[in-house]
């Protein structure tokens, strides 16, 4: 049982004691403010990352996340913007069309037995390509709506916010847990991730559940372009750039194995948190340039890989 | 055919046929199995026993004949299939979900659900109400992989049990169980029995042939050599239904050869790895022919892969000439100048994409290291002169070793490792699946090697043929070395009944 959790009881631990350091150098990190805002400026990492979870669970992967989210924010500043669309209306249309998208790369995934990677990274360069048929500009978004929904907030004690982004990125993971260790489609997720010989025999479908799972990806990817819209108030053919391999970072920080089979949403939540503590911490210092923010994820990184390595080996031994 | 019997056939299977390119892996095989019944099905390899659980399971098509299950034609389109129509097969490599919970690989796809939530606690229970049926209690929210074998076997079985089976396979359960959990297995087997589940028990041991079974079927090339009752089958018989060979009147003369004298070249002593082969002494002698016997699974195979270090002896030590040495590994035992052609000619032995020239020279190009190329003249040096020497029948040595034929290839194989001047060479079942022509071929290459003062360990099925090239035999069975034969006992009648007995 402790074997088990062990890898996220690590991610953990980490995050405590990067929060401990944080702390002692700048002890406003215990402020409502700096924690309403952590949360605030990775929702939308979040809510990609709880898809990326089920997709690498499953043994996969999806480079398209970053594009989706791109293409999503162009897709609203676009119609609301130049033709007038209902925001609310708009934010359907996308999170359906987007569902599509991912379904269809489950399709091919499955169908033809190609590799994951192929096929995302084709989504990738297709989305990405999309949003610059739909325009070059950087558009912003003035929808009255978009004021309305970045005013709702909770006030926390100590005069911090918790935004509804936030609360959507909070809502999204519980989901997330319910769906990944409560659902039959968890527990199919994690099959396939084990071995998909042996899940198939098991009556497991898989081609079912591939499918879903790149729906559920793309759709949060959508989601979390909103999201992202939100924050930004524009839509940019070029943004949110990278996101894709950002995400794979944080849900392998978060403890799910890359090969697939186990991990936690929760986890993820906490790998996701792990990446934004840093950026803060490098925001707060202000002499540190933010990139390295990456050199301090891709070390963390490396870490995570080589003691799930090391884990991995001590369980064959002892088995 | 059977006389009609008090309990009815469950599972009738007439005719059976299937080929697969330049096979007929199944001749109109007949089988019947009736419930509460434990059905060995014996085989060598290529036998057929696989080919007919896959027919079976759904995973092959049958090209014909007929499988009836409780009186109804069926045709089980995938595993998946056959277990809903009530055939569940285990095999011996656990096909379950090492990373989810006993509970979870016990239930999946059927857990027991409220408002689209699995109820977790209720599937729990009942997951550890139906193993401790079974004699298993253990914590069901554990990961599967995190329980030994044995135990993910009988979960596979109570899973497959509890689908409704009617007809259980087990597909070599116990080939890597100790022997208290031969015990449980057997017992579980049992209690099956008696709820009336028909079981076919695939095994190589002949001690669990009759512990457990009922009756059994023999296969040999993909034809039907009978079914009998255990009880009044001597085991000498059932020997003689696998290897299709009956006692010879006379005992075949060997080469009569001098018995080879001096110091042993290589040498074990108390050798072994556990549920691998028991801890046995070999020695050979330059110039001298060692031949392994025994049935599939006895452990012949097992006993090459320890001696040239695939697997890593865990008692005992290795000597060459009469020093210690270490082999830890395949190149260990390369560098001791050892080398060994593999059973598996296509996935274990030669690399199919390749040329004939770059297969022969690859064991000693590995003994250089790679940043020492032999030059490609002496490449094409080395493989013409094998290619002449063994009479490879090629019409150069470009050619990709894939489309040659097996006793081309196997010649090839043997000039891989001889290019290297080895002293001791391991040939495991040299001469399966060649044609008669150059099976006598390699037979006389093994007698010129010997000659030349190399020492050799051959494995092989073929009494006749261990026989008359080896100057001792060892005879296996179940994984352990019983007796080793040498001088006027050297012979296929001896052989057969030193398999067959027990003690």
């Amino acid at each position: 049982m402790m074997r088990r959790h062990l890898p996220v009881l690590i991610t953990l631990a980490v995050f405590i004691a990067g929060y401990l350091i944080c702390l002692a150098q700048f002890p406003s990190f215990a402020s409502t403010r700096v924690i309403g805002n952590l949360l605030t400026d990775n929702a939308f990492l979040g809510i990609v990352a709880v898809g990326m979870t089920f997709v690498i669970l499953s043994g996969g992967i999806d480079l398209s996340v970053g594009s989706v989210i791109a293409f999503t924010g162009v897709f609203l500043a676009v119609s609301i913007e130049r033709y007038g669309l209902n925001p609310y209306l708009a934010f359907v249309l996308i999170m359906g069309l987007a569902a599509l998208f991912g379904a269809g790369m489950g399709f091919l995934i499955h169908t033809f037995q190609i590799p994951a990677f192929i096929v995302t990274l084709a989504g990738m360069f297709l989305a990405r390509g999309m949003c610059f048929v739909l325009t070059t500009d950087s558009i912003p978004i003035n929808a009255p709506a978009y004021g309305q929904i970045t005013e709702i907030a909770l006030r926390l004690p100590g005069g911090g916010r918790l935004t509804f982004i936030a609360l959507i990125m909070l809502a999204v993971f519980g989901l997330g847990i319910v769906l990944a260790h409560f659902t039959r489609f968890g527990a199919d997720v994690y099959a396939l991730g084990g071995n998909r010989t042996s899940a198939e025999l098991m009556g497991v479908p898989v081609g079912k559940t591939t499918v879903r799972i790149y729906m559920l990806s793309s759709f949060l990817a959508a989601l979390a372009g909103i999201v992202f819209s939100f924050y930004t108030s524009a839509g940019y053919s070029l943004a949110a750039t990278g996101v894709e391999l950002d995400t794979i970072a944080a849900v392998v920080i978060g403890g799910t194995l890359l090969t697939g089979g186990s991990g936690t949403i929760i986890g993820t939540l906490i790998g996701v948190l792990i990446q934004g503590l840093i950026q803060t911490y490098i925001t707060f210092e202000g002499t540190l340039s933010s990139w390295w923010t990456k050199i301090a994820i891709g070390a963390l990184l490396f870490a995570f890989i080589v003691l799930q390595r090391g884990l991995s080996a001590a369980s064959i031994r002892a088995r | 055919m059977q006389l009609k019997s008090e309990q009815p056939d469950l599972l009738e299977i007439s005719g059976l046929t299937k080929g697969f390119p330049g096979v007929q892996a199944l001749d109109h095989v007949d089988f019947t199995l009736r419930a509460g019944e434990i059905h060995g099905l014996l085989g060598e390899n290529g036998a057929g026993k696989s080919t007919l659980i896959k027919v079976l399971t759904g995973v092959f098509r049958r090209d014909g004949g007929s499988i009836c299950l409780d009186g109804q034609e069926i045709e089980a389109r995938d595993p998946a299939d056959a277990l809903s129509l009530g055939i569940g097969t285990v095999y011996q490599e656990v096909n379950l979900l090492p990373n989810l919970s006993v509970a979870e690989n016990l239930f999946i796809g059927r857990q027991p659900h409220r408002f689209g939530l699995v109820r977790t606690g209720e599937m729990r229970g009942r997951s550890s109400e139906l193993l401790a049926t079974y004699g298993l209690h253990i914590n069901v929210a554990d990961p599967l992989g995190s329980y030994s074998v044995a135990v993910q076997q009988i979960i596979a079985i109570a899973r497959a049990v509890d689908l409704s089976a009617k007809v259980l396979i087990l597909d070599e359960p116990t080939a890597s169980l100790d022997a208290q959990e031969v015990e449980t297995l057997f017992r579980i087997l049992n209690d099956l029995k008696a709820r009336g589940i028909g079981i076919v028990f695939v095994t190589h041991f002949l001690d669990q042939v009759y512990a457990v079974c009922d009756r059994i079927t023999v296969l040999r090339n993909g034809r039907l050599v009978g079914s009998r009752p255990i009880a009044e089958l001597p085991r000498i018989e059932l020997v003689s239904m696998m290897l299709g060979r009956e006692l010879a009147a006379e005992a075949l003369h060997r080469n009569q050869r001098p018995a080879v004298t001096g110091n042993p070249m290589v040498a074990f002593k108390d050798y072994g790895k556990r549920r691998l082969v028991e801890p046995f002494d070999l020695e050979i002698r330059p110039g001298e022919v060692v031949g392994l016997a025994g049935l599939l699974g006895s452990g012949r195979t097992e006993t090459a892969k320890l001696v040239f270090g695939i697997e890593r002896a865990e008692s005992g030590q290795a000597f060459v000439d009469g020093k210690p040495v270490r082999i830890a590994s395949p190149r260990d035992a390369s560098r001791l100048r050892f080398g060994f052609t593999p059973e598996d000619r296509k996935t274990e032995g030669i690399v199919a994409e390749l040329s004939i020239r770059e297969n022969i020279i690859l064991a000693l190009q590995a003994q250089r290291g790679w940043l020492h190329q032999i030059p490609r003249r002496k490449q094409d040096e080395i493989a013409n002169r094998f290619i002449k020497l063994l009479d490879i029948r090629t019409p150069d040595a470009e050619k990709p070793i894939g489309l040659l034929s097996g006793g081309n290839q196997q010649k090839a194989l043997l000039a891989r490792w001889l290019a290297t001047e080895p002293r001791f060479l391991i040939l495991d079942e040299p001469t399966r699946g060649i044609d008669v022509g150059a099976h006598a071929e390699i037979i006389r290459l093994i007698e010129r090697l010997c000659d030349d003062g190399l020492a050799l360990l051959v494995i092989s099925s073929e009494l006749e043929e261990i026989a008359s090239y080896s100057d001792r035999v060892v005879v296996l069975r179940d994984r352990k070395h019983v007796r080793e034969l040498s001088g006027p006992e050297v012979n296929a009648d001896t052989i057969m009944t030193t398999i067959a007995s027990h003690q």
